[in-house]
């Protein structure tokens, strides 16, 4: 196995390593930028005292006091809406939304004023803001407490998404996206907060890689697999599984949600012939869509089988109790990668 | 400019006496004063039964509860100490990994069965998700209200029959719907009289900001829509106190819309029938809305993943547990003979059936078969969703006999 890097190497100890989940990753980063830009400011339910329900601003708000980091009213479109005004203003507003389910109280504000202000204003009208959204189902909860909406928000001109898989990712990704002039959303994958399993060094003083790229996480000949924050664990392992039958897979994590970096993908398909994308959305018009869209345009002569989907499927998200049938699992990734080798 | 000591005051203003525009934000004391006015502070809170026992007479609310004698009162005792029974039973089994999460009602009893009796057959109750004992009042059974909290379905009993909407998590979303339900019983021509039906939607103090509440109110009163808004502030949501969500008395926000507001011990469940009562015969008569706040408090943690330690003190649930909604009906009945100890060990024996049989039902509960995923996405058939649910079906059919 060819990894290029991977976040579960070995980093010689120094102080500006630390060995971090996804979800102190993402504290720590939030700090940095904190520390870094007095216009910095969190914003949300419960992020105060409490830390948020996943803690992931634990201890912020006592440190940086209440006027950094703000328990707002329970309202989701005044959380984004104010947070604009915020933006305007010269703040660099982060609004934690508590659950992926709870963001549509303020899609009216993100369709018709976080995305258009500066196409509308020819650029006069920054909104550098991020939207930091817990995403992703299998930890057994309640409905609107497991899905996976990204699609709605790439689709969406004029905001930028992308989702951290891992701890050095989670870190820096909040950064670049509180320092970027543009207003992005962050989806971080809430079943790998706390996973220890996940947990690796995070070297403070090292140079992030740029916001909007993919990455190939493993390199292999047999067929691609691309999968983004929850998924990309999913994918390793089944290359993993694949491995152990004589199949080397290509993993790329995408990163990026919008814009979505492909030319790795593309690069990938040419060599592989075959790609799966995987994810916890639905495909019905969704970034697997677009992903398979793409690459049957760029690749149409290299691909030796369809572009395939491991998916959930085209219903609500389901009580809780059948989620490891709904979302997509290692034999059914498993399963497509066969009927993509054998097409 | 007399010194602002109440929240009435600087949302009362006298004639002449208006504060300086710089002063017109009351102080956070002040807010907070406002807010949290109990029954010692708070004069306009409508109290029947004081947390001593006390009967406390009111010439405008003992009408609705003239009927209320010792056995009826008998009766409202024994449904709160079953909803308590059976909440403290779901509480534990969530604990032994029988349920996903539990949304505690602890505390919040009389609000919910005083509001949940006051209902009758015909009128609609639209929940949030802690309304357990609203749902027991309207005849749904405590087993199929645990489904949802199973992770096995997403709530199934009869809506109609009951009369009790599906719960709904999104805060806020069904003070809209039921707005729109009422607005359909008055084109409907059943409302104007006696006879008239009536809605009523449940929601907490943090519910109150969210935009979906404010057009519900909004809606309501351009409709005249026979909808009673009943708002349990509980005091918190989650860790925010309600003074994150208000500077004045969440009651005191109808007036702004044009209906009356009216704050009740949410502890009293004699007080929450009557005023329910009252608030509902307002809106069978085409007299509603009507917005209630319930005065009360969540004496658990939010939802079994939340530790409420890390935001309030164990002093202010202390004072509360004073308060208690059940223990006060207690007192009166036994203090005017309206029941004797062996009622009480009945219903502690009838509460103890009740949660074993309970625990039975939930232990022995079976998964939905997987296809489920698929059924009733829509009302009229799908191609579409057939295909992938005969693709699933066989590639489930794939694993039998380990195959794979
Ligand atoms: C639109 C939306 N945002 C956030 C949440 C997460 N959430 C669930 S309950 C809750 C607090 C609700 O407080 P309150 O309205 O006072 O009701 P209580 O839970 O106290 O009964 C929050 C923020 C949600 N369910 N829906
Ligand atoms: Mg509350």
């Amino acid at each position: 196995m060819s990894a290029t890097t991977q976040p579960n190497v070995d980093v010689p100890a120094s102080s500006t390593v630390q060995n971090l989940t996804i979800g102190k990753a993402i504290n720590l980063g939030l700090r940095a930028a904190m520390e870094k830009d007095s216009k910095v400011v969190v914003m949300g339910e419960d992020v105060g005292k409490l830390g948020g329900v996943f803690r992931i601003t634990d201890g912020l708000q006592k440190d940086f006091g209440e006027q950094r980091v703000l328990d707002t009213p329970l309202a989701e479109s005044g959380i984004i809406g104010t947070a604009v005004g915020l933006a305007v203003r010269g703040f660099r507003p982060v609004c934690e939304i508590q659950f992926e389910g709870f963001i549509f109280p303020g899609f009216d504000q993100i369709n018709s004023q976080v995305a258009k202000l500066h196409a509308r204003t020819q650029g006069r009208i920054k909104v550098p803001m991020v939207i930091r959204v817990p995403y992703g189902g299998g930890i057994g909860a309640v409905e609107h407490h497991s899905e996976s909406p990204e699609s709605y928000f790439a689709h969406l001109a004029g905001v930028k998404a992308v989702t951290p898989s891992n701890p050095v990712d989670a870190y820096w990704m909040i950064q670049q996206a509180i320092f970027s002039d543009d207003p992005i959303l962050v989806f971080e994958p809430k079943k790998l907060y706390h996973m220890g399993t996940l947990k690796a060094p995070v070297d403070t003083a090292a140079e992030p890689m740029p916001l909007f790229a993919s990455k190939v996480l493993r390199t292999g000949t047999a067929a691609t697999l691309v999968g983004y924050g929850p998924t990309v664990k999913l994918c390793l392992e089944v290359a993993e599984a694949a491995a152990e039958e004589g199949n080397e897979l290509e993993v790329i994590d995408l990163r990026a949600l919008s814009p979505m970096d492909l030319d790795p993908v593309f690069e990938s398909v040419r060599k592989t012939g075959r790609l799966i994308a995987v994810s916890e959305a639905p495909s019905e018009a969704s970034l697997t869509s677009e992903i398979a869209a793409r690459v049957q345009q760029e690749c149409f002569y290299s691909l030796e089988a369809p572009v395939l989907r491991v998916t959930a499927f085209d219903t609500p998200y389901p009580p809780s109790k059948l989620e490891e049938h709904y979302l997509p699992d290692l034999d059914r990734v498993l399963d497509a990668v066969d009927r993509s080798l054998e097409w | 400019m007399s010194d602002m000591s109440s929240a009435e005051q600087w949302t009362h203003p006298e004639e002449g006496d208006l504060p300086p525009a710089t002063a017109a934000k009351p102080t956070k004391d002040q807010v907070i004063a406002g807010l949290r006015a109990t029954s010692e502070g708070g004069a306009d809170l409508t109290q029947l039964l004081t947390p001593e026992g006390e009967r406390v007479p009111s010439q405008i609310f003992d009408p609705y509860v003239a009927d209320i004698d010792f056995e009826a009162l008998r009766g409202l005792y024994k449904d709160m100490v079953i909803v308590r029974r059976a909440d403290r039973e779901a509480n534990a089994m969530q604990r032994q990994g029988q349920l996903g999460i539990w949304v505690p009602l602890l505390g919040q009893e009389a609000a919910q069965i005083g509001s949940g009796r006051a209902l009758r057959p015909n009128d609609m109750a639209f929940p949030s998700y802690r309304e357990h004992g609203v749902g027991y009042a309207r005849g749904v059974s405590f087993k199929e209200m645990l489904g949802l909290f199973r992770c096995t379905s997403m709530g199934e009993w009869d809506y109609q029959a009951h009369g009790f909407h599906p719960y709904t998590i999104v805060i806020g979303n069904q003070v809209l719907n039921a707005t729109g339900y009422a607005m359909g019983q008055k084109f409907d021509g059943k409302v104007g009289d006696d006879d008239g039906e009536a809605t009523i939607v449940y929601f907490g103090d943090g519910a109150t900001s969210q935009g979906d509440v404010h057009e519900g109110f909004v809606w309501a009163a351009v409709y005249d829509a026979p909808v009673v808004f009943f708002c349990q502030n509980n005091q918190w949501a989650i860790s925010e106190p309600t003074e994150r969500q208000s500077r004045l008395p969440l009651y005191q926000r109808a007036r702004g819309y044009g209906f009356p507001g009216i704050r009740v011990d949410g502890n009293d469940v004699l007080g929450c029938l009557a005023v329910t009562r009252w608030a509902l015969e307002a809106c069978r008569h085409g007299n509603g809305p009507v917005l209630i706040e319930a005065f009360t408090y969540r004496m658990d943690a939010h939802t079994t993943t939340d530790d409420p330690t890390r935001y309030r003190l164990s002093d202010e649930v202390e004072t509360w547990k004073l308060k208690d909604p059940i223990e006060r009906v207690r007192v009166y009945l036994t203090r005017n003979g309206g029941a004797d100890a062996s009622f009480f060990e009945q219903v502690e024996a009838e509460a103890d059936e009740f949660a074993a049989d309970l625990r039975e039902f939930v232990f022995t509960m079976e998964d939905p078969p997987p296809e489920r995923i698929f059924d009733n996405v829509y009302a009229e058939p799908s191609a579409a969703l057939d295909k992938q649910r005969e693709e699933f079906l066989a590639y489930l059919g794939g694993f039998e006999g380990g195959v794979h």
